[in-house]
């Protein structure tokens, strides 16, 4: 049984009881996108506000007249998570500075999909992240437009096929690699950037709890694997997030005002990546040229990451 | 047995904005009449430990009164996640009839 | 007191918007309604409006921004034109939808292409269907009152929904006119503190902006439609108020010289306070010629304008935009629409004018008027005429 190292076995018993989001949304079977939520908000707690991009989690959560959400909530459109969650934001500092609100803080928590976060919401989230407004982005990374039915976005990895780059005969699926999106927003100063896997729960939930308290912008990424557009076997959906881990394809890391630090959860040595490509449909058709690219390519991402680690100092380590 | 979903009769009932005012509704609907397979949990096996419960997508699991973490049938989709996460191997997925 | 002050009217826009204290503005500069923003930008510097200015990275993020505010319970106003109102078109019919009551400035101007930064209708045309209260100011006092009128118009729990108020560019945004500006006190007196229906905030837990099943649908269409169609009935009551305080009265459809008249003019927007030159002129040659200035756009006065033609023989419908392909210019089409069922009823001919910002002259209309005239005798070959195109 594949499991994991050093988890602390009974502390999931210890975390928040309180289903902020709950049971009888439409996710699919499996869902890690849904699990991810679910746990971010226990994180959270009851003073967020949550700002939905249009995507999976959105169109399972809140189809009229019921809603499984129990914190407050707003969905505008697709390409604006962030720029809704900017007025919120704005709105709720100058009301409690107008004293028309309650004096505590609320965080805005914007989430969306790798569609509304790398690609047609990229614009909005850079503009945000850039004004320095007091926002939590989450991003769910399942590595397509799993919503609209698995299409190729800019976070889909090399060498999957979607449907709109599907393998085939005269294609090996994605011909690009995935954008590296904590990287582009650590570089607008945003002081809290993390990447996380609701495989690993509990480093997920405190990277959520540390983030909120950031006043100012803050990023957390988070591979949520989606068994349907995967191709995965629903019951191993955590299992392949671990995999995700543990193959180095997706390594856990925070950027600490420009500090990177390298989650101890990631394994010592890395296990070939075959072993995280084989359970999944969409990387079905690859060559063993392909996977050795994409081998190859995960050890120099490593590579540049422990790099990083090691020599970049913090902002105020760097300070004159 | 799975609620009837509920739309509203006429225009007039819509909220303005159909905005919706009651918090954690959709347990009206129960998810469970999905599910092809159901979790069985042997009590002589479970550590209590809370893994199922917290790798469990839909938060359909919670303790019993004797503390043993159950998943709620009503909403269960059957995905097989707390069968395979189980440390003890506890739970088994076994196919609806 | 209101205080005599002559400014530009974009400026006086601006200061209008702040005596009604916004709690959060979100705008992307675009020519010609940027001295709007900007000046609302100055005002928040000068510690003059206590309020948050998000300079948002565009225009579509701007209206997405006053959605998020208005969501959380503040009072939020954007402005744009152009190319600006159709890069945040997605989310326009959404705001209704969601009755956000948002208050938007539209400083009207040509949508590309090719591109051309000057006055006309297009922009605000091209967004006829969202579902928006619309309302066209004909110079800067009406601007100045109609910003102040759509807070309370768009916050009315009897209304809660978003006004746009229309402003010629440049014809309107860049001229500067004596105007009387209300005075802090005054405003105060007119429009309440708002009071959100609902708000997202832990206190009071809601979800906004939830999917719609075909299920729900057709009935949440029929709302929308049934809460623009009722939000008349407040815009009257609002323009009552105004003129009880303020003395200048407002009315959807306004009427210059339209006693005996028997062929008209129909306008919208600043050409109208040209076109009554042309009335005044026609008038003196005995000619029985009269105006109809349409201040209300949505939602579309229909009982106003089945009063307003009763007795003429010729109307002139004037547009200031074209609906490519279509059977005659979007407010002919309107008009025709409307008064498709009366049994008498004006022979209508549609002249479409000053596009791009080409200068629309008193003598335009003069001629116009009698090309009305004349149709009587004569009916034009086409539905409509876009005037004074070379060659044509």
């Amino acid at each position: 049984m594949n499991t994991v190292e050093n988890f602390d076995l009974y502390a999931p018993r210890l975390v928040d009881k309180e289903e902020y989001f709950n049971a009888g949304h439409r996710a699919c079977s499996g869902c890690g996108e849904a699990l991810a939520i679910r746990l971010m908000c226990k994180a959270l707690g009851e003073d967020t506000v949550i700002v939905n991009a249009t995507g999976c989690m959105e169109v399972i959560s809140v189809m009229y007249p019921t809603t499984a959400w129990n914190l407050p909530w707003i969905h505008v459109a697709f390409p604006n998570a962030a720029s809704v969650g900017a007025g919120v934001e704005a709105a709720l500092k100058v009301l409690r500075r107008k004293g028309k609100v309650a004096d505590r803080r609320i965080k805005t928590v914007c989430i969306g999909g790798d569609g509304g976060t790398f690609d047609i919401g990229f614009q909005a989230l850079s503009g945000t992240m850039e004004r320095g407004h007091d926002i939590l982005y989450v991003c769910l990374d399942n590595e397509a437009y799993m919503n609209t039915g698995i299409q190729r976005s800019g976070a889909t990895p090399f060498g999957a096929s979607t449907t709109t780059n599907p393998a085939g005969a005269a294609s090996q699926g994605k011909n690009e690699w995935k954008k590296n999106i904590a990287e582009i927003i650590a570089s607008h100063n945003v002081p809290y950037v993390a990447t996380a896997c609701h495989s690993y729960p509990l480093d997920f939930m405190n990277k959520v709890k540390k983030a909120r308290e950031v006043e100012g912008p803050s990023y957390i990424h988070c591979l949520s694997v989606c068994p349907t557009g995967w191709r995965v076997q629903t019951e191993e959906c955590i299992k392949a997030g671990r995999l995700a881990v543990e193959t180095g394809v997706f390594p856990l890391y925070e950027i600490e005002e420009g500090k990177y630090t390298m989650s101890s959860l990631n394994p010592e040595e890395l296990r070939p990546v075959e072993d995280y490509l084989k359970i999944q449909g969409r990387f079905r058709h690859l060559t063993t040229d392909s996977i050795q690219k994409i081998q190859d390519r995960i050890i120099l991402e490593n590579n540049k990451l422990l790099d990083k680690a090691e020599n970049l100092h913090s902002w105020s380590e760097l300070e004159g | 047995m799975e609620k009837e979903k509920k739309w509203p009769e006429t225009w007039q009932e819509l909220n303005p904005g159909c905005m919706v005012f009651k918090p954690g509704s959709t347990r009206d609907y129960h998810t469970g009449t999905w599910r092809a397979s159901r979790p069985i949990c042997d009590t002589s096996r479970c550590i209590k430990c809370g893994v199922c419960y917290i790798f469990c997508p839909e938060g359909c699991i919670s303790q019993d009164a004797d503390g043993y973490f159950m998943a709620d049938l009503d909403y269960c989709k059957g995905c097989g996640i707390c069968a395979h996460e189980c440390w003890p191997g506890a739970i088994k997925m076994v196919e609806e009839g | 007191m209101s205080e005599r002050i002559g400014m530009e009217i974009a400026l006086a826009a601006a200061e209008a918007v702040a005596l009604c204290k916004p709690d959060v503005i979100a705008a992307y500069p675009i020519t010609p309604n940027t001295h709007i923003p900007e000046h609302l930008s100055d005002i928040v510097a000068e510690g003059r409006l206590d309020a948050d200015f998000i300079c948002v990275e565009s225009e579509h993020s701007a209206l997405s921004a006053c959605c998020g505010a208005s969501g959380a319970g503040a009072r939020a106003f954007t402005a744009t034109s152009s190319q600006g109102l159709l890069y945040m078109a997605e989310i326009v019919p959404i705001v209704p939808s969601m009755r956000l009551p948002i208050v938007m400035a539209i400083g009207n101007r040509a949508v590309s292409g090719p591109i051309n930064i000057w006055n006309d209708h297009s922009d605000i045309m091209s967004q006829r269907d969202s579902g928006w209260i619309s309302m066209f100011a004909a110079d800067g006092q009406e601007t100045i009152d109609m910003m102040i009128q759509a807070f309370k118009i768009a916050e009315h729990r009897d209304v809660m929904l978003p006004v746009n108020v229309n402003l010629d560019g440049f014809q309107l945004t860049h001229v500067v006119e004596p105007m009387m500006m209300p005075s802090q006190k005054e405003v105060d007196r007119f429009l309440p503190a708002y009071k959100p229906y609902a708000a997202v905030h832990p206190d009071n837990i809601v979800s906004m902006g939830a999917l719609g099943m075909p299920e729900i649908f057709n009935e949440a269409m029929m709302a929308k439609d049934d809460a623009l169609i009722n939000s008349k009935k407040i815009i009257l009551e609002v323009w009552k108020e105004w003129e009880d305080q303020f003395g200048r009265k407002y009315e959807p459809i306004g009427a210059y010289r339209m006693e005996g008249a028997e062929v008209a003019l129909l306008t919208m927007g600043s050409m109208g306070d040209t076109a009554e030159v042309a009335i005044d002129e026609l008038r003196e040659k005995g000619v029985k010629a009269g105006l109809l200035k349409m201040k209300l756009w949505r939602p579309f006065p229909t009982e106003e304008l089945l009063k307003a033609v009763s007795g003429l023989k010729s109307l002139a419908v004037i547009d200031r935009a074209v609906s490519f392909g279509g059977p005659s210019g979007p407010v002919c089409s309107e008009v025709k629409s409307a008064l498709y069922d009366k049994k008498e009823r004006p022979l209508i001919t549609n002249y479409i004018i000053g596009l791009g910002g080409r200068d629309v002259l008193v003598a335009d209309f003069v001629k116009i008027v009698e090309k009305a005239i004349g149709a009587q005798k004569k009916k034009p070959a086409k539905a409509y005429e876009i005037y004074g195109v070379r060659g044509s």
